[in-house]
């Protein structure tokens, strides 16, 4: 079954190790403005996002690139760059809706996440989970059983309702 | 190589910028950062020279594992003679600048002389210029953040600066970057105002490439996490608690300063602890915590992201601060609470916003407010200095105003500025400042835990938790457990601290990984990076080589083995409570023996042998 990078934004500390490793096993080098994946800090929020490729099925990046420099991974089903064709049109980088496309101005080609062959470093240097990588068909099943959890009449819930369901219920009535 | 091997040299005085090759001599002896860079200050400056002075110079320094996969690898230090202390100063920051500096190619920047007007460093890759600071002169560190981001257009910008406090002349400004970290202590931001220097501000995106064996140094760097994510202090305590796990423990201890270390115990300490921040505040519901957050490369994540509540007295109608923004360190938590007998945990959190908004070291604010509160209590300041201010002990309206008139200079706050020491010098009870060599004390006391008094006693840069923090032993059985009410062994425990902690600063790498880690498990990693051999040993001597290497910079300065004391209080007044309850710091048992262990004489002056074997001849 394919697998794909699940992103979880509430582990995320900013570390930086998911861009170091991106960067290294793509370019050799340990340099966070190289990498495919990128971490986002929300300061008033208190918060952080990873983000990088979904690996669209019907790619965007893909169907506009004029060359067909873009092509898809049987085994991993990542969209793959092939830099010997890439001419560094840009045009990828405008019909990606998410922005995961990037030109890289050293090479004169585009860089995106290739799910390092079915191996993303990415997910083996993150230190709390906030990136992994797992059954394509899975990624919301943990989601799914804590909303599951939430509506399962356990003696806790009767106890002590949260905050949130109390302010609900006020709404209600 | 893991070294840049670039070193950028900015003249302020006649604003040129140029860069030069690192001293690779030097680096095999003195490895990076707090070690490198101590080692160029000697050379470059006299230790005689006014620190706020042209001729005192400041060096922002990485090590060569800032920038890497290395757990923790994003420190870099500022170094320069300090005004508080009249010592050397090294002063170390997380967040993200370090790691930028690297990636934009540099191993440090030296900056001399001073500027005739106010300037700002701006750095994309190779290219270096000095900008005019008008537009962010006079503003604090998170308005000067905020605008030089939308001058150069560019989110990915990292900001290293100076706040108001510094400008005022705060003789313990910090230099802030990445909005809430700081090089804090000694007054290094009070040297790079001095110089009119408000600002780096770095971008880079070269990366850091020149690892000697790169597959070794990917399978220690992993080794080194898997240490750090098992240990119960770095895989457990730090993330959940931040540095804030150790509240409740040290006031157990019966170690906790309180009310300008008239007592050992607080009796708030739980309500402004670690457990605290995780609680749901009675008022709005959430608790002060709202994440963690890690510095660059850190895989532990001790650092804090908090809240105060919107409708806490401090921040009613004041929207810059109802977001989230750095929470409470222990030694914050402690300095701003416990030694002022403040217990209001969000008027604490506020503080400690005002300290990072305008770059004050909250550890010696704290203890100058808790020196002013007891000169307060003995009438000898009144409402007539302290602008109308009530400033009793347990104020947290007297904590908080005080903070805002440091940020800006003002009133008694210009009295705050000056630092504990100068404080209590001013108004004639020089006896009721517990600094050493000037610098405030951090949240230890030495009655409690002897070793600390001997590390604080010989630290070279004043009073300071992280020269040699015995506290791991003595309290927490790290590497393993000793008496802390014993003198017993201490100078060579401290000694092996003192040399083991100089080489974690001038690597890169975060002292508080040592929680885990000992220079075995950092010697791998360095020498799988940096070109020569890296072995534990190796960083030993050169840890012991830095520490000696300070300590001539102070003796030429003018110290002495006389400012190598603590304050009366805590030799003379036995501690009020706890397990240390009637006991004082044996000072006088550790320091003789000290000396000899470290090999000076009974002047506590390297010997020409001592200097010989460390190759400072």
């Amino acid at each position: 079954m394919l697998q794909a990078l699940k992103l979880e934004p509430e582990k995320c500390t900013g570390c930086l190790q998911c861009e170091m490793a991106c960067s290294y096993e793509n370019e050799g080098v340990f340099n966070p403005a190289k990498s495919r994946i990128k971490v986002f800090a929300f300061h008033d929020e208190g918060r952080f996002a990873p983000y990088t490729c979904t690996q669209c099925d019907q790619a965007w990046c893909m169907h506009a690139c004029p060359v067909e420099a873009i092509v898809v991974n049987a085994a991993t089903g990542a969209k793959e760059v092939l830099e010997s064709v890439c001419v560094g049109c840009k045009v990828c980088t405008i019909a990606c809706p998410f922005g995961t496309v990037n030109y890289s101005h050293d090479s004169g080609k585009v860089i995106k996440c290739d799910l390092c062959g079915g191996d993303p470093w990415c997910a083996k240097a993150c230190p709390t989970g906030a990136i992994t990588y797992v059954a394509s068909d899975d990624t919301g099943l943990e989601r799914m059983r804590a909303w599951a959890q939430q509506g399962l009449p356990s003696a806790a819930s009767f106890a002590a309702p949260t905050e949130k369901a109390v302010q609900t219920y006020n709404r209600a009535s | 190589m893991a070294w840049a091997n670039k070193v950028l040299r900015v003249n302020l005085s006649d604003g040129t910028v140029t860069d030069e090759p690192l001293n690779m001599d030097w680096a095999r002896q003195y490895l990076g950062q707090r070690g490198l860079a101590s080692k160029y200050l000697v050379e470059e400056i006299d230790p005689k020279c006014d620190p706020l002075g042209p001729e005192n110079k400041l060096i922002m320094t990485t090590g060569p594992l800032t920038g890497t996969m290395a757990s923790t690898g994003g420190r870099y230090s500022v170094v320069c003679k300090s005004p508080l202390t009249g010592a050397i100063a090294c002063s170390n920051s997380g967040g993200y600048i370090g790691a930028e500096l690297k990636n934009a190619g540099w191993d440090m920047v030296i900056f001399e002389g001073k500027s005739p007007r106010p300037v700002y460093l701006y750095i994309e890759n190779d290219h270096a210029e000095l900008l005019d600071a008008a537009a962010i002169w006079g503003k604090s560190a998170w308005e000067t953040d905020k605008i030089l981001h939308r001058t150069h257009q560019d989110p990915q910008l990292r900001i290293a600066c100076v706040g108001r406090s510094a400008e005022a002349g705060c003789f313990y400004a910090g230099v802030i970057n990445d909005l809430h970290r700081a090089a804090g202590r000694s007054g290094v931001g009070t040297v790079m105002a001095a110089k009119n220097l408000k600002a780096l501000a770095c971008r880079g995106t070269r990366g850091v490439g020149n690892i000697k064996d790169p597959l070794r140094f990917l399978q220690a760097t992993e080794e080194g996490k898997r240490v750090l994510r098992e240990n119960a202090v770095t895989g457990q305590g730090l993330p959940q608690y931040g540095t804030q796990v150790l509240m409740n423990v040290i006031n157990e201890a019966g170690a906790m300063p309180t009310r300008n270390m008239r007592e050992t115990q607080f009796e708030g300490a739980h309500s402004i602890s670690g457990e605290a921040m995780h609680e749901p505040r009675k008022s709005d519901g959430r608790p002060n915590l709202t994440a963690n957050a890690a510095c660059f490369a850190c895989t532990i994540a001790c650092g804090r992201i908090s809240t105060v509540d919107k409708e806490h007295y401090t921040i009613q109608n004041k929207p810059q601060y109802w977001g989230n923004s750095g929470g409470l360190e222990y030694e914050a938590a402690w300095a701003l609470g416990s030694d002022t007998g403040v217990d209001d945990l969000d008027a604490l959190t506020y503080a400690n916003f005002v300290c990072n908004e305008d770059g004050f070291d909250p550890i010696s604010f704290g203890a100058t407010v808790a020196a002013a509160m007891e000169l307060y209590d003995l009438g000898l300041i009144t409402q007539a200095q302290t602008d109308g201010i009530e400033f009793k002990f347990g104020s947290a309206e007297a904590l908080t105003q005080a903070a805002e008139l440091v940020a800006k200079g003002e009133g008694f706050g210009k009295d705050l500025g000056l630092g504990s020491k100068r404080l209590c010098e001013k108004y004639g009870r020089p006896e009721l400042s517990m600094t050493v060599k000037g610098q405030e004390f951090p949240a230890y006391d030495p009655r409690g835990i002897q070793g600390m008094g001997l590390a604080y006693a010989t630290a070279n840069r004043g009073a300071c938790h992280l020269r040699g923090y015995t506290v791991a032993s003595e309290i927490l059985g790290i590497p393993e457990k000793t008496d802390p009410l014993s003198t017993e062994g201490k100078p060579e425990l401290v000694k092996a601290f003192q040399d083991a902690t100089a080489a974690f600063d001038s690597s890169g790498l975060c002292l508080f990984t040592s929680f885990a880690w000992t220079l075995d498990d950092v010697a791998p990693q360095l020498d799988a990076a940096c070109e020569g051999e890296w072995s534990a040993e190796k960083l030993l001597e050169v840890g012991e080589r830095v520490w000696n290497l300070e300590r001539q910079f102070n003796l030429t300065a003018g110290l002495t083995s006389k400012d190598d004391t603590l304050p009366k209080r805590l030799l003379e007044e036995g501690a009020n409570v706890g397990p240390a309850q009637g006991k004082v710091n044996e000072l006088g048992k550790m320091l003789p023996h000290y000396y000899e262990v470290r090999g000076w004489d009974s002047d506590g002056v390297p010997t020409s042998e001592t200097r010989q074997r460390l190759g400072l001849a």
